[in-house]
């Protein structure tokens, strides 16, 4: 329809005229104040602005006012009180061995990471998919289980529990519980974070390293990990919040030895539960702070990974 | 240095990409491996390189030079492989690409910063990306990319260089002026080169020989006039370039369509055959008046004038659709239009009798 | 035909890190959970079945199902409009707004605990305007869907996020063109494609919801009978040395929290059945 219009005027106008070109300028300029109607994929505009407020309001109100709320807390009694709190024998303690079980935790499993995604998103074999299920476990199961799962082991009436103790080893209630199930809640975060950005690289790359003499851990270290480098991160600083923010699972095989076998998260619980409100909340605005941190880390991770597979998108325009 | 592969298979799953495959690509040639998808063509490349393994068999062998490599690891053969996709290191910069070959080298045979750069620097001149060095692969052109893949390959000095589709990716024009300078390149350089591709126009263009691939085997190898001008098979007759296909009757050395004959000394038996005459729309002419001999009367069904040479298509009893390709001057000359009655003369067919007669 | 475990490639290092992973993965993960069956299964019949219906443990359930369904719900609706707003519209301040919807994942589920306490109790910020009105929160049933529903909500919305984005504008336009407004649009167009993902965010926050411990622990006061949850019970009968107890529970919780997550696989499984079958 419109073509057979086109031709039509094109006809009778003189040949090389810009007449039709103008024409249609003419015609938008006289439409446009007129087409200011809602487009096909829009929501009238109450309807976006009332979700736009629910929206901003919901997360303020019932995410934002509790993060606050610790610092409010903790600053109640000013700063001199704030300070104490961490002038305390058993909150060092408590830092040193969140400290301890986050560097022993997060090692382990970046090498885990690293290794899993390695055979898994580079190669194809059978039984791949259950594999990956099974990483992801911890995912499902409670933080408490996971303790559990622990004494169950390594407990007094586990299944190793009397050899250990003939040995003179002792795990539950002790640092050993709280990293091996440290270990167990952070296991699948680096993993998770690489496999499937690895998975969607293939392997050419690694196949051109390798023709051009490449042997395995130069093609791993030089091409394979700096491909990786902003998800390993991002993972490394998951795994790391959740190494030193675990509450359920190291309470259940700590045994709250204060001093001795409390982590920062166990250690905000007895001060709770002594009514010592400020010091509670001063313990615990360092973990919060500890989260905005980690967020803070992944929008600015996510913004690398974002630009430069932007840029990798325009380059693809132009052939 | 010649590559030579003898009696290769290979199945992935229940599906065979080689069956028992030979071939000799001799010192300082650029052979084309041709074929439609699936037809084994890089399975061969990538066996070649050592990029895959042949199914064990103790026949099956691969020789670089006489020598064998059957049992030495991709990184030891002395290959250089051009991917479809590049395969440029996405992280690392130009320079840093084409440098990486080198750089990874054992300590003892690893050439001296300066001698690196000097030999990047020399590359990035034959690629024509002279002052790209510190660019990102994401910060090319395709054609730069691919060209920069080349350079990485043939930075280590393989013995051999392999290319799988390098121009798969690209635009028809791109491809085109590619081409022409890998042709330049390979006149430059010598490197003994194989050449992987689905584009006949391609492979024809560019190999001394090509190597016409279906069904995990090979169909023929010849130089690209021997395959265009004499296919050994129906496969080859048809996959390249445009064709004619009839079904004819066989009989005591004679082919014959309708009205027209071949010679075919093949079958001399007097008991008839189905056969196929292949003919391609170039080897057929058209006339408006019969002549001595008899040719295929035909009514004009439909014109294209557009492009370099005119085409026919013409409606002839007991055939399917025939396609004419005629010369612009011959076709002006003739000045068709839908519905006339003409006369069609083959300057050039080839028979087949197929081996099973469906 | 042979059968081979895997595919040949010339990038080395498959047996040594597959080997590593699965080793790994036995020692930290499967040796450990499997305990929980062991256990279990030692324990007898009779011993296990009173163990778990006892009518302390049974309320304990009602509370973490009941909530933790309520919860989630909850998140459904209020994930769906978070993510929904944070993809298709532009307001400023949106990438801290964003950003805000993991705060759960990155807070130390305790931190979040006593600072929800803080905020829902009689003084607190929110509590003090609520409490007066008749509504109980903290120390009450509330306030363990309070937190659940802080938990569970980013699950709901970064499964949501990607989905509302990938869909197609086009499929909306033509629902446009011809003729449906813009609520049967997302009634017929939108809600189908993005219900797949839902169902997933729904699993994920509901399994979290009934696993939850340190975020829960505290505003629910642990009151027996009324608002004691199920992992708070296990990690009672712990503290009593009764191992066999906790595990036998904590036995019937994982397998509640694999139930659900297999019964939306099915679901999900069956909705893409269905559509390759009308395809």
């Amino acid at each position: 329809m419109s073509g057979d219009a086109k031709v039509a005027r094109n006809d009778s106008q003189l040949p090389g005229s810009q007449q039709p070109a103008s024409d249609l300028q003419a015609d938008v300029k006289i439409r446009q104040p007129a087409t200011r109607f809602r487009g096909a994929t829009e929501e009238p505009v109450w309807i976006r602005y009332s979700l736009i407020f629910l929206t901003v309001s919901f997360l303020v109100f019932f995410l934002f006012l509790p993060l606050l709320s610790v610092f409010a807390e903790a600053f109640r009694k000013g700063v001199n009180a704030y300070l104490a709190a961490f002038n305390d024998r058993a909150a060092l303690a408590a830092i040193k061995l969140t400290l301890i079980t986050a560097a022993i935790a997060v090692p382990l499993n970046i090498v885990f990471g690293l290794a899993a995604s390695w055979s898994i998103a580079k190669f194809e074999f059978w039984g791949k998919s259950f594999l990956l299920t099974l990483i992801d476990l911890p995912f499902a199961v409670s933080p408490v289980i996971s303790g559990l799962i622990f004494v169950l082991l390594f407990g007094a009436q586990g299944l190793l529990g009397p050899w250990l103790t003939s040995q003179g080893i002792q795990i539950i209630f002790a640092v050993p519980g709280i990293v091996i199930a440290t270990i167990f809640v952070t296991f699948p975060f680096v993993a998770r974070e690489i496999i499937p950005l690895m998975h969607e690289q293939g392997t050419e790359e690694e196949q051109a390293a390798i023709t051009l003499g490449a042997n395995g851990w130069q093609t791993f270290w030089y091409v394979t990990l700096p491909n990786v480098r902003w998800a390993l991160l991002y993972g490394v600083i998951l795994c790391n919040a959740r190494a030193m923010g675990e509450f359920g699972a190291v309470s259940v095989v700590s045994g709250h030895l204060r001093g001795k076998t409390n982590t920062l998260p166990l250690h905000v619980e007895i001060l709770h539960n002594e009514f010592n409100f400020v010091a509670a909340f001063a313990v615990a605005s360092l973990l919060a702070l500890l989260g905005v941190v980690t967020l803070a880390a992944k929008i600015y991770v996510e913004s690398r990974v974002r630009s430069t597979s932007t840029s990798e998108d325009l380059s693809s325009l132009d052939h | 240095m010649s590559i030579e592969v003898k009696h290769l298979s290979k199945t992935f799953g229940s599906f065979k990409a080689l069956e028992d495959v030979s071939l000799r690509v001799n010192d300082g040639e650029l052979v084309a491996l041709l074929g439609p998808s699936g037809s084994g063509k890089t399975t061969l490349l990538r066996i070649i390189a050592g990029l895959e393994t042949p199914d064990p068999n103790p026949e099956s062998e691969i020789l670089f030079h006489e020598a064998h490599v059957t049992a030495s690891p991709v990184g030891k053969r002395g290959v250089g492989f051009v991917f479809q996709h590049y395969a440029l290191f996405r992280h690392m910069s130009v320079y840093d690409n084409i440098a990486f070959g080198l750089r990874v080298r054992p300590r003892a045979n690893r050439p001296s910063r300066e001698s690196i750069r000097d030999r990047v620097n020399h590359l990035l001149k034959l690629i024509q990306l002279e002052g790209f060095g510190n660019r990102y692969p994401s910060q090319l052109s395709g054609g730069q990319r691919q060209r920069v893949a080349l350079a990485r390959a043939i930075a280590v000095e393989p013995q051999v260089l392999l290319l799988d589709e390098p121009f798969g990716a690209l635009d028809a024009k791109v491809r085109k002026g590619l081409r022409d300078w890998l042709r330049r390149l390979h006149d430059e350089i010598h490197l003994t080169s194989v050449l992987v591709t689905h584009d006949q126009e391609e492979a024809l263009e560019v190999a001394d020989r090509v190597v016409v691939m279906n069904k995990a085997k090979i169909e023929q190898v010849g130089t690209p006039e021997e395959v265009f001008h004499q296919p050994a098979s129906q496969f080859v007759m048809e996959f390249l370039g445009q064709v004619n296909i009839f079904r004819c009757r066989v009989k005591a050395g004679t082919a014959s369509l309708g009205t027209l004959t071949f010679e075919y000394p093949n079958y001399q038996e007097s008991s008839e055959k189905d056969a196929i005459v292949y003919m391609r729309p170039h080897d057929l002419e058209i006339k408006r008046r019969q002549r001595n001999e008899p040719g295929l009367m035909a009514k004009v069904s439909r014109l294209n004038p557009a492009g370099a040479f005119a085409r026919v298509f013409l409606h002839a009893d007991g055939v399917d659709e025939i396609q004419v390709e005629l010369p612009q001057d011959q076709y002006r000359e003739l000045a068709l239009s839908p519905g006339d009655v003409v006369y069609v003369y083959p300057k050039n067919a080839r028979v087949f009798v197929p081996d099973f007669v469906i | 035909m042979s059968r081979t475990f895997r595919q040949y490639s010339v990038i080395p290092g498959f047996g040594l890190t597959l080997g590593y992973t699965i080793t790994y993965l036995s020692l930290i993960v499967l040796i450990p959970l499997s305990m929980l069956f062991f256990r279990t299964a030692g324990m007898g019949w009779e011993r296990f079945w009173s163990t778990i219906s006892d009518p302390r443990v049974v309320a304990s359930y009602k509370l973490t199902f009941g909530a933790s369904l309520i919860a989630t719900l909850i998140n459904v609706v209020f994930g769906g409009i978070v993510a929904w707003t944070l993809v298709r519209y532009k307001f400023p301040g949106k990438t801290l707004i964003d950003a805000m919807v993991d705060l759960p994942f990155a807070i130390p589920t305790a931190v979040s605990g006593i600072a929800l306490t803080a905020v829902y109790s009689k003084n607190g910020w929110i509590g003090q305007y609520l409490e007066p009105m008749g509504f109980k929160i903290a120390f009450a049933y509330p306030g363990v869907v309070v937190a659940m529903t802080f938990i569970g909500l980013p699950f709901v919305v970064r499964t949501l996020q990607p989905a509302i984005e990938d869909l197609h504008k086009e499929n909306e336009e033509a629902s446009a063109s011809l003729g449906a407004t813009r609520l049967q649009t997302f009634r017929y167009v939108i809600l189908p494609a993005i219900l797949p993902s839902l169902l997933t965010g729904f699993a994920m926050a509901f399994a979290r919801a009934l696993g939850e411990y340190g975020s829960i622990v505290f505003i629910s006061g642990n009151l027996p009978m009324k608002t004691e949850i199920t992992t708070w019970i296990i990690t009672q009968k712990l503290d009593q040395y009764d191992t066999e107890g906790a595990t036998a529970i904590a036995l019937v919780m994982l397998l509640s929290s694999f139930a659900v997550l297999f019964t939306i696989n099915a679901i999900q499984w069956w909705i893409s059945q269905r559509h390759r079958g009308v395809s």
